[in-house]
């Protein structure tokens, strides 16, 4: 996936000024930044939710799935009938076995004919992002897919994402947890104010922190990485 | 869509309340509608004390008239509930067990019969009537008020018919009953006669002038006192009520009530249920993964209008079906009673889809929807020459832009011949299922921001 100049504007505010990057086929791109940033602007452009007022993406061959911040599901249907409802949205041949595949893949076999509503949110979020699956991406955009779940599930789901980048998924998530981005990102976006800070590996994060602020370069890594933004102006 | 459709039709399945409450509410009013129009108006009830002796009669001249029965026609018209003091009826209006008290005081007749001598009273009768309640106080005004023009006018016929037999006593002659005997009276037309007979016996001089002059009198009495009679008999009811009716046509009553219950129950069904479904797309983040290529918003927006179509069509054949156990209901006209329901409904459901889009969360849409559309249907009810003119203006505009006027019209033209045409309520329901649509399309916008 390739974007190139983004830019996006909501009314005199600009929530994207000409924001780049590229990612490759089983990468891990970690989008970060402080909120308001555009974490949510760059991959619902990217997920084609909404129409950039610059700039073009690329996303290749396949499909771009997408999974919103909070869960895009129906919580008063069953984890079944909500693969179900978009399995056959995407016009699928055989939508029952595309739900199994999936029931089999987020470990949810077992609760299929429990209401959403009553899962847990990590299980919610495992049955959101099987609904972004379904499409079979190339691509897949995770806009905050850890907010609101405990240790024990976000180890679960970073588990089950880093399988999916195994097997090939280009997968670009948001977080404004430094600690995750550095822990399951290879590589590192650093949006501010709607600008692309930084693009590369986490190592070379440390390394532009500790050129650009090496009072804080010893520090954690969060608080190093706010200092880095302070010292970019944000 | 029929997946959308399906998937919509679960959620309402699995939302007991919801589901309970949309087929509860119909049998409820039908039921309620139902015993209104199959039940005639309950009877006020009206303590009522009656001193008049049951002897008394009105007489005219010394003579007695024949009873008129006052207390039978009001007891026809009223609940009557017979209390034997004052106190009692007074006890009576001031628990709210009746409406109101009339009381006959015993000097009633005797104050009636006054009125033909040189000193006449003011027959009077008293009502007693617990104020607290303005409406009800209103009503029992009314209410008495009518029964009393209704006892005056019968007492006026009953006067008028005697004075018109005295009347033609005067003039033709005949027997008067006086004190169990009878005296004759000879009568202007008779003395006239006599009169004339002895005028040609008579000497010219003054005194023959004199007795031409009386025999003229009595000739131009007897004749013109003739038109008399019908006056006399006119003064008891002067004017007489000729109703035309001059365009449009009234539905029957039962027919409208049944039309206004249909109406109200696809309303609320189709407006509440498309406005919270459409809401709910958003509340539940589904908006933006479904119009991401799976569905258009028009597609959507169609979705929920056929929604709001299919579930107020089974509702109201249910309503109306649970109807025909107190009304008939003509079953031949079901081709139209649909077209009625499904013009009105896809017209509501376009317009809740237009409110669901502009509120976009469900509580909110379910406060908006029941706002809009009560006031809605209650200005849709109020009549021509009840309001002013410029305010019904303002109300007929209002009634116009929202879809439960025309599809009240639709309804009542559906089920009934001769409620006027139902083309012109269709075409009415389509033009706003159309401008509703476009409205929700521009509103939905709104939905695509994350």
């Amino acid at each position: 996936m390739q974007a190139r100049g983004l830019v996006k504007r909501f009314g005199d505010r600009e929530a994207l000024r000409g924001v780049s990057f590229e990612a490759q086929a089983g990468e891990l791109v970690a989008v970060i930044g402080p909120n308001g940033a555009g974490k949510t602007t760059l991959l619902s452009i990217l997920a084609g939710i909404q129409g950039a007022d610059g700039g073009e993406v690329e996303t290749g061959d396949g499909a771009v799935g997408w999974v919103p911040q909070q869960a895009a599901l129906y919580r008063r249907l069953t984890v079944e009938e909500n693969l179900m409802l978009f399995a056959r949205l995407e016009k699928h041949e055989d939508p029952g076995r595309s739900v199994a595949e999936m029931l089999e893949l987020t470990g949810l076999g077992d609760r299929r004919g429990e209401i959403v509503a009553r899962l847990s949110g990590g299980n919610q979020q495992r049955i959101n992002i099987a609904i972004g699956l379904l499409s079979r991406p190339g691509v897949l955009l995770l806009d905050e897919p850890s907010v609101g779940l405990d240790p024990r599930q976000r180890a679960r789901l970073w588990d089950f994402v880093a399988g999916l980048a195994g097997r090939g998924t280009t997968v670009i998530f948001s977080t404004h947890d430094i600690q995750e981005a550095e822990r399951y990102g290879n590589r590192m976006l650093v949006l501010a104010d709607g600008e692309a800070l930084f693009d590369g590996s986490a190592d070379e994060l440390r390394e532009a922190v500790r050129t650009e602020a090496p009072e804080a370069a010893d520090r954690d890594f969060e608080t190093a990485f706010v200092a880095y933004l302070h010292h970019r102006g944000h | 869509m029929r997946w959308l459709l399906l998937k919509d039709l679960q959620i309402l399945r699995r939302s007991p309340l919801q589901a309970v409450l949309l087929v509860a509410y119909p049998v409820l009013i039908a039921v309620l509608v139902g015993l209104a129009v199959s039940r005639g108006p309950e009877k006020p009830r009206v303590a009522l004390l009656n001193e008049v002796p049951t002897n008394a009669r009105v007489s005219l001249s010394g003579k007695k008239l024949p009873s008129a029965n006052v207390q039978r026609r009001i007891c026809a018209k009223v609940e009557c509930v017979h209390v034997g003091s004052r106190d009692e009826a007074m006890a009576k209006v001031e628990s709210g067990d009746v409406l109101a008290a009339l009381i006959l005081p015993e000097d009633l007749v005797n104050k009636i019969n006054s009125l033909s001598t040189l000193s006449p009273g003011t027959p009077k009768v008293e009502v007693l009537v617990n104020e607290s309640d303005p409406l009800k106080a209103s009503m029992v005004d009314d209410k008495i008020e009518a029964l009393l023009a209704q006892a005056n006018l019968t007492l006026a016929k009953r006067i008028a018919v005697e004075g018109g037999r005295y009347l033609n006593l005067v003039i033709r002659g005949g027997n008067l009953p006086v004190l169990g005997g009878g005296v004759h009276i000879l009568g202007l037309q008779a003395s006239a006669h006599i009169l004339e007979a002895i005028e040609p016996a008579l000497p010219n001089g003054p005194l023959k002038v004199a007795l031409s002059q009386v025999t003229e009198f009595a000739k131009q009495a007897g004749e013109n006192l003739d038109i008399a009679g019908p006056l006399i008999n006119r003064l008891a009811q002067p004017i007489t009520v000729e109703k035309v009716a001059v365009g449009g046509s009234s539905p029957p009553l039962e027919t409208f009530a049944i039309a206004v219950a249909a109406t109200l129950t696809l309303a609320f069904v189709a407006v509440l249920l498309v406005a919270g479904s459409l809401a709910l797309e958003r509340e539940e983040n589904a908006f933006p993964r479904l119009t991401r290529g799976l569905v258009s918003s028009e597609a959507l927006l169609g979705e929920k209008v056929l929604l709001g179509i299919v579930v107020g069509l089974v509702v109201t054949i249910l309503m109306l079906a649970g109807l025909t156990i107190f009304v008939p209901l003509e079953w031949s006209r079901v081709g139209l009673w649909l077209a009625a329901i499904v013009v009105g409904g896809a017209s509501l459901a376009a317009a809740g889809s237009a409110l669901g889009a502009a509120a976009r969360e469900v509580r909110a849409v379910s406060l908006l929807a029941f706002m809009v559309t009560l006031p809605v249907a209650f200005l849709s009810l109020v009549p021509a020459g009840t309001v002013g003119r410029g305010l019904y203006d303002v109300i007929k505009v209002i009634t116009a832009l929202f879809p439960f006027k025309p599809a009240l019209e639709a309804m009542t033209s559906a089920l009934e011949a001769g409620n006027g045409g139902i083309g012109a309520p269709l075409l009415h329901l389509a033009i706003l299922a159309v401008a509703y649509a476009l409205i929700a399309r521009l509103a939905l916008r709104r939905f695509t921001r994350v």
